[in-house]
């Protein structure tokens, strides 16, 4: 479809509309809007984001095909409960700032969330025009159109107010999508509130992971710089429990409450052989080197090497596999292979990274999963073992359980292996706060309300989830930040 | 909040000693503990290096660092009043301080400065403590005095025979080690090669033993995981289960391995580095 022709369709449609003639039929038979993107062979060459974004008419066409469900079972999809219907219906109207202040009612953060929410297993999973097609890829594009608004209102939006000072001091503990959103929620109720970092840079796992190609710097710059607007302070190169501990901030330092999203940030391994080989990753490494170190200028700036690799396999299905993968592709990679013992079905990570990753030429080895890295004499890895698997019952997580295939052990050789298998819980909080209760898998337990057991200590994010996304990491930041402003209000002054 | 330098000398050829600005982490430090630095914003290289004092009346801490690489020549070229952007710390478990009746403790080349604040609160604990350190020639030689105050006894060796006894430490360690009563535990810090060599001597007389390690690191929170060893063939992170492990189980090849993993690309850097600050000097 071109653009004139695009532009008719929207005029006729609009038209029909002010006459009162438009029916949800029409809306059915609105082709739904294909995201504009680099071209593959283009983009496996620079680290531009991939997804260039709606134009004004693709977004008003896409918000069109709403159909403006009364149960609006697209809410009840989104763990903020973004008055989805309403934002939609702004953007057909063509009030795209008044579609931005809906979204920003639940969520600080749209041009990220419009980025990296797997919207095809949340708000767009149940959407009617999706269901009516039996196709939940020609549901409404709610996430494309949320980044829209988001994008256009990114330079004109004005910090959020922040109420009279109430003299109480907050500490945020990680800069990531949870405490970002904690910050400025608990800011906005006039609270003194102070950020600490780990890294030189804020951002967390927006700045470290995700790729540029997926989610621009710039962007997550823009929100931290909103946060500083408002009066957060931020403190880079703070590492809670080593350089203060928690009791420290609030028995010396005067915080009278602690936010802790530090995220999961210990990478698994698989534990078979050959796994602390030299060009063996994990991906958090891998990833951390390429954005946060830059280690794609190594040479030509930035002093942070990494793998020079001809051919890397993989080992995972979720989205940091996906961009552990691209990153490859995009530092020079001739071969990237993506190993993961089920089917595509299965993988965790969103549609869209998935078949990104198979547009810039990543090959998918699966059902297949390694049982040995082997290295050469100087300890460098040359290939991985794997065995064969078929599906078998399903498991616990209701997903059909690989199983085995016996004698079917094959190599592939390579240079370097990624292992993107998920994150455990980071021990550096447990090792120096004693007073905190962690379940047996090292995560922090916290009640319904995001408060640990330690009082005025509240948690959220990886760290108490597990390994989650980054909306659900917001969810929390947010339910956390309303009990820290609820519980500070009932003290005595 | 950048991080001035208080204090810089150059102790010997290619070694250098600062006092840094840091009052949070001087003042949370203990010994065993360490740093991470990068010197820039954008573009540096985060590197670890260990504590080598600290004090937390002026809110200084102690660096000592060998000229080997990018970074390493940047920080020495560095003046006093000049800043460094990022230091984060204190990282890593500290070192586990007990009464072990009698300790010896090893430092080899720049290993002698993140062993001093060890031997010091070895010593305070009550223990008799032997050092031993060893260089590679006279010029080298640092923290003599220093640890002739805290030691019971101290062995200075070169390996040239410039100074001191010509020999390489495992050589006094033996001796040490073979003495009635052996030394109830031992302390090593130096370069990878020469810690595994003395955890072969200390093995052989059964003396428990604590090795430092340096890996390469990024965070150093355990986020990345490229600080990894071999402990018992098992992987273990330096950073949050280290940097301090039973000596006797660390693969060493293995380690010695990994942190060669980017020697061209150190070497075409620190080269680099070279060349353009040869250039700036060669327009002055």
């Amino acid at each position: 479809m071109t653009h004139e022709q695009r532009q008719e369709l929207l005029e006729s449609l609009l038209a029909k509309q002010k006459a009162g003639a438009l029916k949800p039929r029409d809306r059915f038979d609105i082709p739904p809007q294909d995201m504009p993107e680099q071209d593959a062979a283009v983009r496996r060459r620079n680290v531009h984001e991939v997804a260039l974004g709606y134009t004004e008419t693709q977004a008003r066409l896409e918000a069109m095909r709403c159909l403006q469900c009364k149960t609006a079972p697209c809410v009840r999809g989104c763990p903020v409960r973004i008055r989805i219907p309403d934002f939609v219906a702004a953007i057909a109207e063509g009030q795209y700032g008044r579609a931005l202040d809906i979204i920003k009612e639940n969520s600080l953060l749209p041009a990220v969330c419009g980025r990296v929410c797997p919207q095809e297993v949340q708000c767009q999973e149940t959407c009617t025009v999706g269901l009516r097609f039996k196709d939940v890829s020609k549901a409404v594009s709610i996430g494309r159109l949320e980044r829209f608004v988001a994008d256009l209102g990114h330079n004109g939006a004005a910090a959020p107010a922040v109420a009279p000072p109430t003299g109480k001091k907050i500490a945020i503990v990680g800069s990531g999508p949870g405490g970002i959103v904690a910050a400025a929620d608990t800011r906005r109720a006039g609270h003194d509130v102070t950020v600490f970092e780990a890294f030189h840079k804020p951002g967390g796992v927006m700045v470290y992971g995700i790729p540029e190609f997926r989610l621009p710097k710039a962007i997550v710059h823009d929100e931290i710089e909103t946060l500083k607007t408002m009066g957060v302070r931020i403190v880079p190169n703070f590492i809670v429990g080593r350089t203060r501990t928690i009791e420290q901030l609030m028995t010396e330092d005067g915080f009278d409450a602690v936010y802790i999203g530090v995220g999961a940030g210990l990478p698994s391994f698989m534990g078979i052989e050959g796994e602390s080989l030299v060009g063996v990753y994990s991906a958090n490494e891998y990833l951390t080197r390429a954005n946060l170190m830059k280690a794609y200028s190594f040479g030509s700036g930035a002093d942070t090497p990494i793998a020079v690799s001809r051919r890397v396999a993989v080992v995972g299905g979720g989205n940091v596999a996906m961009d552990a993968a691209r990153t490859a592709v995009r530092l020079g990679a001739e071969k990237v292979y993506l190993i993961y013992r089920r089917t595509e079905k299965e993988m965790p990570a969103r549609v869209e990274e998935v078949h990104h990753a198979q547009q810039e030429g990543i090959e998918f080895h699966l059902l297949q999963s390694p049982i040995r890295i082997v290295g050469d004499e100087n300890s460098r890895a040359t290939a991985i073992e794997c065995l064969r698997y078929e599906l078998g019952e399903p498991d616990d997580s209701g997903r059909r359980r690989p199983v085995a295939i016996a004698g079917s052990e094959f190599r592939i050789d390579i240079d370097t292996v990624i292992i993107a298998i998920g994150n455990q819980a980071n021990p550096l909080i447990r090792q120096t706060t004693l007073s905190l209760e962690f379940n047996k898998w090292g995560n922090l337990v916290v009640d319904e309300n995001c408060r640990t057991t330690m009082p005025g200590v509240y948690a959220g994010g990886d760290i108490v989830l597990g390994a989650a996304t980054v909306i659900l990491a917001m969810g929390q930041g947010r339910i956390a930040a309303a009990a820290i402003n609820s519980d500070l209000a009932d003290e005595p002054q | 909040m950048a991080h001035r330098i208080a204090g810089k000398k150059e102790l010997g050829p290619d070694v250098f000693w600062a006092r840094i600005e840091a009052p949070l982490i001087a003042k949370a430090r203990q010994p065993g503990q360490f740093i991470i630095l990068s010197i820039n914003n954008d573009y540096s290289e985060r590197i670890p290096l260990t504590i080598a004092g600290a004090d937390p009346s002026d809110g200084t801490i102690e660096l000592i660092w060998q000229r080997v690489g990018k970074t390493t020549a940047e920080l020495a070229d560095l003046a006093e009043g000049d800043e460094i952007a990022n230091i984060s710390g204190p990282l890593g478990t500290p070192t586990h301080i007990a009464n072990f009746a009698s300790v010896i403790c090893v430092g080899g080349g720049i290993g002698a400065a993140p062993l001093l604040p060890i031997a010091t609160a070895l010593k305070s604990a009550g223990n008799r403590v032997v050092s031993i350190l060893g260089f590679r020639s006279k010029d080298r030689l640092i923290l003599e005095e220093e640890f002739a105050r805290i030691s019971d006894e101290l062995i200075v060796t070169t390996d040239d025979g410039s100074y001191a006894r010509k020999a390489l430490v495992t050589e006094p360690l033996a001796e040490v080690c073979g003495r009635d009563p052996k030394p109830g535990h031992a302390f090593i810090i130096g370069p990878t090669i020469m810690m595994k060599f003395c955890c072969g001597v200390t093995r052989k007389f059964d003396v428990p033993t604590q090795v430092s390690l340096n890996t390469i690191m990024i965070d150093g929170t355990g986020m990345c995981g490229g600080c990894r060893v071999e402990v018992d063939g098992k992987p273990k992170f330096v950073c949050v289960d280290g940097p301090e492990f039973d000596g006797h189980r660390v693969n060493f090849d293995l380690m010695i391995k990994r942190m060669n993993a980017y020697k061209p690309q150190e070497q075409q850097a620190h080269e680099q580095y070279e060349q353009h600050r040869c250039r700036i000097g060669l327009d002055e």
